[in-house]
C-alpha cells in the first residue's frame, strides 16, 4: 500500500523534474546549461558503472577507460573518416562494449580485488596507447574542434540531444534492472557461490553485465564529445575512474537512481569548489572517508531508509 | 540414482574424506550421520561441485559428474541447501526463490521483460508450501534465523530438483521449527516423491524419518543400511553411538 503511494509520488516528481529540465535552458545563463549537460553525461556514466558495481558487485575500478574508448571512437570516426554520422554515433558504444568484453573476459576469471587490479592495469594500457599514439589520437593534446552536425552544434541543441539520449538510456537501464537478468545479477552480487549452486553460470552473467555497462559508458563518451567538441587522454586516466566510482558510492550504489545524485553533487562540487582550490583530489579523499564512515549506503540509500522504503530491521525487531 | 565410489579429499595435509561410499536410490530419503568433522559437509560439497574429489567417482543418473562445475551439476537435477544460511540477504524473500525458479526455467538471461511477471505463481506456491508467504516482501537478511534456514530450502526447491541435498536443515532451529521442517521434509519425500539426501545431528529425527542411513567417521564410511541395520551394527556402536 504505502509503496504504491510512494511510487506514484515518484512518478509525479520525475515528470515535474523533466519539465523543469526541458524549460531551463531558456531561463538560465549558458554556463549553467553547460554544467547541467555535464551532469547528465556524468549521471549516465555513473549509472552505467553502477550496473556492475552496485547491482553486480564487481570491482569495476577503471570504468572511465570505456567512456574514453567511446569518446575517442566517435571523435576519430568523425574526424578521420567520411562515414555517415550515425555510424560514428553507433561506433562509440559498440567499440566501448567490445573493449569491455575483451578486458572483462580476463577480469571475470579473478575475484573481487584482483578483478579490480587487473582492470586498472588493462585500462591503463588503453590510456597509455591513447597517450602515446600521437599520429592517431593526438597524444596528450587530444583532438579539439571536432565539428558536430548542424542539428546539434549549438549548446542548447546539444543540451536537448544529451538530455533525451540520457533519458532513453536510463529507461533501458531501468528495464534491464527490473528484468530477470537484473534480478539474477543482484543475486550474484549478494552471493555468487549460492548462484552457482542454483544453476547460474556466474562468470558468463557477469561478463554480459560488463558488456552492457560498457556499452552505456560508450554512449556517455559520445555525448561528452557532442558537448565539448574535443577528447583528451585524461578521460581514460585512472583518477577519473576513481572519481566516478566515488560518485557511485556517494549516491547510493544499492539503489537505481542514487548515481544521479552522486554525479550531480560531485560535478557541482568540482565546478564551484574547484574554482577556489587546486586541491580537488584532496577534497575527493575527504569525501570518500566521510562516506565510508557516515553514509555506507550513500545519500539516496540513506534517504530511502529514513523514508522507510526498505523495511530493513523491522521484522527482526517485531519478533 | 546417485553413487559415490571410494571418494578421497584432503585439504593441505589433512584428509577430510578418506574412502567414502554412498548410494541413493530414486525416491529414497537418505541420511548421513557422523560426529562433528566427520566429513559430511565435505561429501555434499563434493557431490554438488563446490569441491572436486582427489580420487573416486561421483555418478548421477549414470553420468560421471566429477568434472562438472557447480552450476552444471545443478542443471543436471541436484539442488542443495547449506549448513550455514546461504541466501541473498539484500533481495526480498520472494526474489530469493524467484531467482532460482528463473534459473530452472532458463530465463535468467531475459533482458526486456519485467521480472515481476515471470515465474510468479511457481515462486508463490513454493513460499506457500514452506510457510513464508506473509514474509515475501521483506529483505531476506531481516528474517529470523529459523526462517532463513527455511528460505534456504525454498531456494533449493525453486530448482525443481530430482535430488535434494540438505546439510543439517534444522541446525539452530527451535523445537517447533525443527518439527515443522522435518514435517516438510517428510512431506516432500512422501507426497511428492522427491529423492532427498540430508545430514543431521539429532538421532531421533534421523532414525524416525530416514529409509537408509550412512554413518561416517573420520572421513570413512562405516556402514550404509536401514535404520535397523545401523542400530544393530557393532562398528557403529563402537565408534559412534557407543560414545554417547
Ligand atoms: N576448506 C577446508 N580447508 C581445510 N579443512 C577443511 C575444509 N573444509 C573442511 N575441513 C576439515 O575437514 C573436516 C571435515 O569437515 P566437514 O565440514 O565435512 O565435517 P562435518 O561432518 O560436516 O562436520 P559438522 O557436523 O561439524 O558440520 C573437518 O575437520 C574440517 O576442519
Ligand atoms: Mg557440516
Amino acid at each position: 500500500m504505502s509503496r504504491n503511494i510512494l511510487s506514484q509520488k515518484t512518478y509525479w516528481f520525475i515528470a515535474f523534474l523533466l519539465i523543469i529540465l526541458f524549460i531551463l535552458p531558456g531561463a538560465i545563463p549558458r554556463f549553467y546549461t553547460y554544467i547541467l549537460a555535464i551532469i547528465f553525461v556524468t549521471s549516465l556514466l555513473v549509472m552505467s558503472l553502477n550496473i556492475v558495481v552496485g547491482h553486480g558487485g564487481l570491482f569495476q575500478f577503471h570504468h572511465g577507460a570505456f567512456y574514453g574508448v567511446g569518446a575517442y571512437t566517435f571523435a576519430l570516426f568523425l574526424t578521420k573518416t567520411s562515414l555517415p554520422v550515425w555510424i560514428a554515433f553507433l561506433s562509440g558504444p559498440v567499440f566501448a562494449a567490445i573493449a569491455g568484453m575483451i578486458i572483462g573476459m580476463f577480469c571475470v576469471r579473478l575475484t573481487r580485488l584482483y578483478f579490480g587490479m587487473l582492470q586498472i592495469s588493462l585500462g591503463s594500457l588503453l590510456w597509455a596507447i591513447t597517450f602515446r599514439w600521437y599520429s592517431l589520437t593526438g597524444g596528450d593534446d587530444g583532438i579539439h574542434g571536432i565539428v558536430m552536425p548542424p542539428l546539434i552544434s549549438s549548446l542548447n541543441n546539444a543540451y536537448y540531444f544529451i538530455l533525451i539520449l540520457t533519458i532513453l538510456s536510463i529507461i533501458v537501464m531501468y528495464l534491464i534492472f527490473k528484468s530477470p537478468f537484473g534480478t539474477t545479477l543482484q543475486a550474484i552480487r549478494d552471493n555468487p557461490e549460492r548462484c552457482e549452486a542454483i544453476g547460474i553460470n556466474v562468470r558468463r552473467h557477469q561478463l554480459v553485465a560488463i558488456i552492457i555497462a560498457t556499452f552505456f559508458a560508450g554512449i556517455a563518451g559520445v555525448l561528452f564529445v557532442v558537448l565539448e567538441g574535443s577528447v583528451f587522454p585524461d578521460l581514460l586516466f585512472w583518477v577519473f575512474s576513481l572519481e566516478i566510482f566515488i560518485m557511485c558510492l556517494l549516491g547510493g550504489w544499492f539503489t537505481f537512481a542514487g548515481p544521479i545524485i552522486g554525479a550531480a553533487v560531485m560535478v557541482s562540487l568540482r565546478t564551484f569548489v574547484g574554482i577556489y582550490t587546486e586541491y580537488w583530489t584532496l577534497i575527493l579523499g575527504v569525501i570518500l572517508i566521510l562516506l565510508i564512515f557516515f553514509l555506507p549506503e550513500g545519500l539516496w540509500g540513506y534517504l530511502m531508509e529514513k523514508l522507510g522504503e526498505h523495511p530493513k530491521q523491522s521484522l527482526k525487531e517485531g519478533n | 540414482m546417485l553413487h559415490l565410489e571410494n571418494i578421497y579429499k584432503s585439504f593441505d595435509n589433512f584428509i577430510a574424506v578418506n574412502g567414502a561410499n554412498l548410494t541413493v536410490k530414486k525416491g529414497e530419503l537418505v541420511a548421513v550421520i557422523g560426529p562433528n568433522g566427520a566429513g559430511k559437509t565435505t561429501i555434499f560439497n563434493l557431490i554438488t561441485g563446490q569441491l572436486k574429489p582427489d580420487n573416486g567417482r561421483v555418478v548421477f543418473k549414470d553420468e560421471d559428474i566429477n568434472k562438472l562445475s557447480a552450476y552444471q551439476i545443478c542443471r543436471r537435477g541436484i539442488a542443495r541447501s547449506f549448513q550455514i544460511a546461504n541466501i541473498f540477504p539484500r533481495l526480498t524473500v520472494f526474489k530469493n526463490v524467484q531467482v532460482s525458479v528463473l534459473s530452472q526455467e532458463g530465463k535468467s538471461k531475459t533482458l526486456f521483460y519485467p521480472a515481476k511477471k515471470i515465474a510468479v505463481e511457481k515462486t508463490n506456491s513454493i513460499l506457500e508450501s514452506v510457510g513464508l508467504t506473509d514474509k515475501a516482501e521483506y529483505p531476506a537478511a531481516s528474517l529470523a534465523h529459523g526462517d532463513q534456514r527455511v528460505l534456504e530450502i525454498a531456494i533449493a526447491l525453486g530448482n525443481k530438483p530430482e535430488l535434494l541435498i540438505l546439510d543439517e536443515p534444522t541446525a539452530g532451529m527451535s523445537p517447533d521449527e525443527t518439527s515443522a521442517t522435518m514435517k516438510l521434509i517428510k512431506d516432500l519425500s512422501e507426497s511428492q516423491g522427491l529423492t532427498i539426501l540430508f545430514c543431521e545431528h539429532d538421532m531421533e529425527v534421523v532414525f524416525n524419518v530416514a529409509q537408509s542411513i550412512m554413518v561416517m567417521h573420520q572421513g570413512e564410511t562405516i556402514i550404509q543400511g536401514s535404520p535397523e541395520e545401523v542400530r544393530n551394527s557393532k562398528d557403529v556402536q563402537e565408534c559412534y553411538l557407543g560414545v554417547g
